[in-house]
């Protein structure tokens, strides 16, 4: 459905993505993971026809987005970034207005119809100006909507939403990638982890790996950490720790509580319970600690830095 | 065509929001107002004394060009600069139309929106009308309205052209300002201090000689009517090549 092939665009004199490849099937739900600045919204904004690459190609739906640019938008629903909105204009007038320029026929039954599937119904002669950034958020996914395009596109979808939006937001993505393609990006891993069936991490415009986001957590760090805390004193737990088989590191907080490390692959942490329990402590929690996307970043780094030195 | 008209009515709607619009409205509607009223009344004083000329519409479209130049910047200036400053440029350059379009929509809505201040100023020809007998010159109030709407077009049209290579309003307005007083007064000058062809060649650029020796005393000539088509095409141009070119930086 999406296929980019050695995607290259200068702003000037900067790069700003460095020759990317990759594709995504229909039904699939991609995310495009990187920090600020990597050039993920330069890559969405070319798939979206809004600018064209400086060298590469890419199709839309069977469709050149440079050569067949208002094929490709007819059918591509995009949520930038920083949504865009008309806030003199109600919800209902706003889609309206993109169901026209979209030649949806009955044009007002088919904003009621996807103002409904983001919860908005009843806000629908509410003027834009006066919606909270939730609300404001979902109006531009429905404006993506409107014309139940075969590849969804999204710039940050559930950046500053509280969480019982982020996990409405979640939902919606995860509905509407059944039967089509989704590319989202975002910052957040446990985000990715939660609704992409693949992962791309992208960093100064190149892709730095590409795989499932349960495969990626254990391929790029090989190791997984645990925290563990226990009822009252914890010392001399972390010598009890240490010991078991396959523990890498050992570390007590200040809080109270011991983090430890093991290799992916050797899960040590029936043998750490035990010991922990042998050892009279009274074990009060186990639980694994989420990669931040910043250590895996470290960690893509060091890689890089290493494979340097090495060549 | 479809797109063009979705874009100028979306515009044409939001101009009876917007307090810019209403205060351009009142401006030019009560200056041309009190014009009026100065000119019958002179009307009436002269009649009195006997030697009294026939009044005519052409004092009130005269005022009316002119008022055009201060007002279409500030009908223009955001047209397009403030889709670009509110993320919505994003959203019209990713929607199936062509570039083309969102600038004809734009120039449309903001004309519609002047025909409309236009229109209601008709009534001082019908008012005028009524007052001799046996009625006024009806050529030339046509002619001198088509000057009107042909000034008002091509003003827009270079004012929607500005407003896309611009994302500050402010900008917009200043520039698009200059350019009007410099086709409005200061290319006039060129013409009457050149000699020979480069002096007929700034003449032809002067757009006052379209509008006051030409249409606005009731002469319609191929050679005025190319010359606002041709601003009105240039506007439409520099809009398009601008927004083509965003999409390139």
């Amino acid at each position: 459905m999406i296929q980019v092939n050695g995607l290259t665009k200068d702003y000037g004199a900067r790069r700003a993505i460095d020759n990317l490849t990759f594709d995504a099937e229909q039904g699939e739900i991609v995310g495009f993971l990187g920090p600020n600045g990597a050039g993920k919204t330069t890559t969405m904004r070319i798939l979206t026809g809004y600018m064209p690459p400086t060298d590469g190609t890419a199709t839309v739906a069977g469709y050149d987005v440079v050569e067949e640019s208002l094929e490709v938008r007819k059918r591509v629903g995009y949520l930038p970034e920083t949504v865009p909105l008309y806030n003199d204009m109600t919800a209902l007038e706003y889609l309206k207005f993109m169901a026209s320029l979209r030649r949806i026929p009955d044009a007002e039954e088919r904003a009621y119809e996807t103002l409904e599937g983001v919860n908005l119904r009843d806000r629908a002669d509410s003027y834009i100006g006066t919606f909270s950034k939730g609300m404001r958020q979902r109006v531009g996914l429905a404006q993506a909507l409107i014309h139940r395009p075969e590849v969804l596109i999204l710039d940050e979808p559930t950046i500053g939403l509280d969480p019982q939006q982020v996990v409405e937001m979640r939902n919606v993505i995860r509905e509407i990638g059944k039967d089509r393609t989704v590319l989202l990006s975002t910052h957040i891993l446990s985000e990715a982890q939660q609704i992409c069936d693949r992962v791309l991490i992208i960093n100064k415009g190149k892709i730095v790996t590409e795989d499932t986001p349960e495969n990626l957590q254990s391929r790029l760090v090989g190791s997984q950490r645990v925290v563990l805390r226990v009822r009252g004193d914890s010392d001399g737990l972390t010598n009890k720790i240490t010991k078991v088989k396959g523990v890498r590191t050992v570390e007590s907080k200040s809080d109270g509580s011991v983090e430890f490390e093991f290799g992916a692959g050797e899960d040590a942490r029936p043998q750490v319970a035990k010991a922990v329990v042998q050892a009279g402590y009274e074990l009060l929690e186990m639980r694994p600690v989420g990669l931040s996307l910043e250590e895996i970043f470290l960690e893509l780094t060091r890689e890089n830095s290493a494979d340097k030195k090495a060549a | 065509m479809r797109n063009i008209w979705i874009i100028a009515k979306r515009e044409f709607d939001h101009y009876f929001i917007s307090p810019i619009a209403y205060v351009v409205a009142f401006m030019i509607l009560l200056t041309i107002g009190i014009i009026f009223a100065i000119n019958i009344y002179f009307f009436i004083q002269n009649a009195l004394q006997s030697f009294g000329q026939v009044p005519d519409i052409s004092p009130i479209t005269g005022a009316f060009g002119f008022l055009l130049v201060l007002s279409i910047p500030a009908i223009t200036m955001r047209l397009i600069s403030d889709e670009a400053r509110m993320g919505t440029l994003e959203l019209l350059l990713t929607a199936p139309i062509r570039d083309f379009e969102l600038v004809a929509g734009k120039w449309l809505g903001g004309f519609l929106f002047i025909l409309t201040i236009v229109a209601v100023t008709l009534v001082y020809p019908l008012i005028l009308n009524s007052l001799v007998s046996p009625g006024i010159d009806q050529q030339l109030v046509m002619s001198s309205y088509l000057g009107v709407i042909l000034v008002a077009a091509a003003f827009l049209a270079l004012g929607v052209g500005i407003s896309a290579v611009f994302t500050n309003q402010v900008a917009a307005f200043f520039v698009t300002l200059s350019t009007f007083i410099f086709l409005w007064w200061l290319i006039g000058f060129p013409a009457q201090v050149l000699q020979g062809s480069a002096s007929e060649i700034f003449r032809y650029l002067d757009m006052k000689t379209h509008f006051y020796d030409a249409l606005n005393v009731g002469s319609i000539k191929l050679a005025d009517l190319v010359y606002f088509f041709s601003l009105i095409a240039l506007g439409l141009f520099v809009g398009t090549t601008a927004i083509e070119t965003r999409r390139w930086r």
